[in-house]
């Protein structure tokens, strides 16, 4: 009976030691948003209330990198230039800047008045070490393939080059503290928006040496010169930034406060809007049915293209018509607006309308505009006489698709059509993992798969170097020597900006409208809720956000 | 007792060496790797691997991960660069126990009490009443329960929050949602071994004997019928660990459960391998536990003699 006691004692005092524990902090104040209709002579905090979707990966800008640590990085970092509400380039540390004659120096004059928020300076020595840290074999950032274009930059990255890690030879200058020199490889148009890019951000480097290990683990361990400041980090859980008294630009910046909480589930974020504890919600296709009519629902188009890989190993999709029948056999307007509904619109292209201009202001597509449109007819027609060169009656494909609900139905339709369109066509849908599905891919271990590619910077080589024949992403055994011409041309050459445009418009009329190398699907939009207090949310094509232009009204 | 929980603790580290031994292999299997991503060519996974380990022989790997773990290090997580995984998961763990003990004790409570109440009302309508709780608690999965609640509880009449973990009324939401399974599965439980137990003839000895009713159902009936109700309190307890993935991941709750799952995902192994440790450890220990409450349960089970387990 003393022994049961005992036991039980140890029970209660177990229990009461464990949930004692952290229910985590205090109560959120939530009065600041709700008390500003009373408009009086004071001015209240605004604060903007927000949900993401996991814990921040990294907040080193030299770490491997996601849409939620690239949004959280540059709100609160900048850089020489930064990405506008419209995803213009910007100033960003930089003040004034020259670039030589033939396009390979690039001298940046530096803000003076651009404080890290321990009051340092930011030095153009911040800007060299955070590059050579991204480069250094032991701190390399997957994101240093974007750095490629400085002079050194790829022979350091390259384990059998003599340069290998040799970070010192990398082609940055500092000729006094607020004056950077870079030199190039090539004569790139678009230097300065890659400069919009983390990697390519100052990290202050007396600070960051001091913390070693510890370097942007905590807010303790990290100072800032962005529009805010992360005043918390409960990881998993929340985090705050605070609007950054020391940015150079802060009178621009116009809320004070931004609170960020983790909901992993789209209806929990639903469901959190509804009771008003966030202003904005971001949707998937089963809620755009729901609040499509809604008047604070909005949509924006990402920089991001989903498409059919043909796996040019398979026999039968080595049939050049057969592929085409593929491409062309189901409606992909239907799978946009029926089955996504976020926005996303249908694509024939590649290289999506609205993304790049020639220098005389030609739009890209305006030249071959649709590539291999048709209708199922046509598409049974090109199908048989694939099936007749071939020899087959029937052919069983495999599908491989992305495991979220939204993209499995879209795999599924996609499945339903071409069998509908295209007699004696099976397709078997394999759902994976993401980490899993790459593997496949590089593996060419399949025969169709649902693919997307997302650009980093304004042109079309971002898109079409994927299908080089030697190409690391060329994932379906693709080769076609005039397009291999063409896009390695565009990627060296700058000389004749006009010629080069047109090559690439050819290029990509081969791969798709020629070669049907893959079959296009759509160009990704994303729907979400906005309170209607909330103005200037901006969301930007690369799936990242800013909100140093959030206001937050009545 | 003493060297018999020595003997215990002996198998413990042997189990949990088997274990880790096992994981280590099995994750190897598992398609794609960490760096793996459309953007990095194959010079820079190469570069990444070295960084972190990767390209040396499994077997070197095996060993000097085993070196680093009996010192305490269980490595840094790919995932979440540069942070320890001793961090990821101590930072969670809290959370979830005080999740799964809640959901633990308030569904033993609730369960026991409905169990009780059915067998001594046996067919009455208390006990069909009791027993339609249990029959739903046990078919309705708890991330349809958990959906309901924060729907109907928390939007529509507002009377908790939704999501997140602010505080003891944010745990309750979640809470109801685990516990709802631990109910239904105590309260058959209990009724079954309570009705069993009363039959027996010590119990009608006891009410001749004159002892107040209160006293035979709690002293000779409720302790007999406690027996089989330990057994599975092990299982119990492990299933509210590691199952509480969904309704974290509904309720927001920043626990360990989803990350597990997660890191599964994104092939951060020494996540997977540092996870899968500690409740595999944990496991090891509440069975342990459990062994132990028999003997203080049932003074016929003598731990340190042979014939452990001869009451069940």
């Amino acid at each position: 009976m003393r022994k049961k006691s005992l036991w039980f004692f140890m029970m209660i005092i177990t229990s009461l030691v464990l949930l004692a524990g952290c229910y985590g902090g205090g109560n959120v104040q939530d009065t600041e948003k709700d008390g500003d209709s009373s408009t009086d002579g004071k001015t209240e905090k605004s604060v903007l209330h927000l949900a993401v979707a996991g814990e921040i990966p990294t907040l080193k800008t030299n770490g491997a990198m996601d849409g939620l640590s690239q949004t959280m990085i540059q709100n609160v970092f900048e850089g020489l230039f930064r990405i506008d509400a419209d995803d213009k380039v910007t100033e960003g540390l930089v003040d004034t800047y020259d670039v030589s004659e033939d396009g390979l120096t690039y001298t940046f004059h530096l803000k003076e008045n651009a404080l890290w928020s321990n009051g340092d300076p930011t030095k153009a020595t911040d800007f060299i070490y955070a590059w050579k840290k991204a480069l250094h074999p032991d701190s390399i950032s997957p994101h240093a393939y974007l750095m490629e274009s400085v002079k050194g930059a790829a022979n350091i990255q390259n384990p059998d080059h003599e340069m290998y890690g040799k970070v010192d030879e990398l082609g940055v200058k500092a000729p006094d503290d607020f004056t950077l020199e870079v030199e190039l490889e090539n004569d790139v148009p678009y230097f300065t928006e890659l400069l919009t890019n983390p990697v390519f951000y100052p990290q202050n480097e007396k600070f960051a040496e001091e913390q070693q290990d510890k370097y942007a683990l905590e807010p303790e361990n990290l100072v800032f010169n962005g529009p805010f400041t992360l005043d918390s980090w409960d990881h998993d859980q929340k985090w705050t930034l605070k609007k950054n008294s020391d940015y150079w630009d802060v009178e621009n910046v116009n809320v004070d406060e931004i609170n960020f909480k983790v909901a992993k589930d789209t209806s929990t974020e639903v469901n959190l809007y509804e009771t008003d504890t966030i202003d904005v919600a971001n949707l998937s296709s089963e809620f755009v049915d729901v609040y499509k009519d809604h008047e604070e629902y909005t949509t924006s188009l990402k920089s991001e293209v989903y498409f059919l890989r043909m796996n040019q190993k398979n026999e039968f999709l080595s049939n050049t018509n057969i592929r085409k029948a593929i491409d062309m056999g189901w409606d992909k307007e239907q799978a946009a607006e029926s089955i996504l509904k976020n926005g996303s619109k249908a694509a024939y292209w590649l290289v999506f309308p609205g993304f790049v201009q020639s220098p005389g202001g030609e739009e890209f597509r305006d030249r071959f505009g649709e590539l291999n449109k048709g209708t199922p007819e046509e598409a049974k027609e090109l199908w048989n006489k694939g099936l007749e060169e071939l020899g087959v009656k029937e052919i069983n494909l495999d599908l491989l698709s992305y495991d979220d609900g939204q993209r499995k139905s879209v795999a599924e339709y996609m499945k339903n059509q071409l069998e509908k369109n295209l007699p004696g066509l099976n397709i078997t849908i394999n759902q994976q993992p993401n980490k899993q599905k790459l593997a496949l891919e590089d593996d060419l271990n399949y025969d169709l798969s649902y693919s997307g590619w997302r650009n980093d910077i304004a042109d079309p080589v971002e898109f079409l170097s994927v299908f080089l024949s030697d190409g690391a992403y060329n994932w379906q055994e693709f080769k076609n020597d005039q397009f291999d011409k063409n896009v390695k041309k565009a990627m060296v050459d700058f000389t004749d900006i006009d010629k080069r445009f047109a090559e690439l418009q050819e290029a990509e009329e081969i791969l798709i409208g020629e070669e049907a190398a893959i079959s296009p699907m759509y160009q990704a939009g994303s729907a979400r809720l906005i309170k209607p207090h909330v103005k200037g949310f901006t969301a930007h094509a690369n799936s990242t956000y800013s909100y140093q232009w959030v206001t937050i009204g009545n | 007792m003493k060297k018999y929980i020595a003997s215990r603790v002996g198998y413990m580290l042997f189990t949990f060496l088997i274990i880790a031994t096992f994981t280590f292999f099995l994750m190897q299997t598992l398609p794609g790797s960490p760096f793996n991503d459309e953007r990095l060519s194959s010079t820079q996974k190469e570069v990444l691997n070295e960084r972190y380990g990767l390209n040396e022989p499994l077997s070197v790997q095996y060993f000097k991960y085993l070196g680093n773990i009996t010192k305490g290090d269980f490595g840094v997580s790919f995932q979440f660069d540069g942070r320890s995984v001793s961090s990821i998961i101590g930072e969670r763990i809290g959370v979830s126990a005080i999740l799964g003990a809640q959901s633990l004790v308030a569904g033993m409570i609730i369960g026991l009490f409905l169990g009780i109440i059915a067998a001594l009302r046996h067919n009455t309508f208390i006990d069909y009443g009791a027993m339609v709780v249990a029959v739903l608690g046990l078919s309705i999965p708890n991330f349809v329960l958990a959906g309901l609640l924060q729907y109907w509880v928390g939007v529509r009449l507002g009377w908790l929050p939704v999501a997140f973990w602010e505080g003891f009324e944010y745990s309750i939401l979640p809470t109801i949602a685990l516990a709802a399974f631990v109910v239904a599965t105590m309260a058959r439980f209990m009724r079954t071994e309570m009705l069993d137990v009363l039959g027996n003839e010590y119990i009608t000895t006891a009410r001749a004997k004159g002892i107040k009713e209160y006293t035979v159902i709690m002293k000779h009936g409720l302790r007999n019928a406690m027996i089989p109700i330990i057994t599975i309190l092990g299982p119990l307890t492990v299933s509210l660990m590691t199952g509480t993935l969904v309704v974290e991941k509904i309720f927001s709750v920043p626990g360990l459960g989803e990350q597990f799952v997660k890191s599964i995902l994104t092939n951060d192994y020494p996540v997977i391998m540092g996870v899968t440790l500690f409740y595999s450890l944990l496991f090891i220990i509440v069975i342990l536990i459990v062994d132990i409450l028999y003997g203080v349960v049932d003074p016929r089970i003598r731990l340190s003699g042979g014939g452990r387990r001869e009451g069940k």
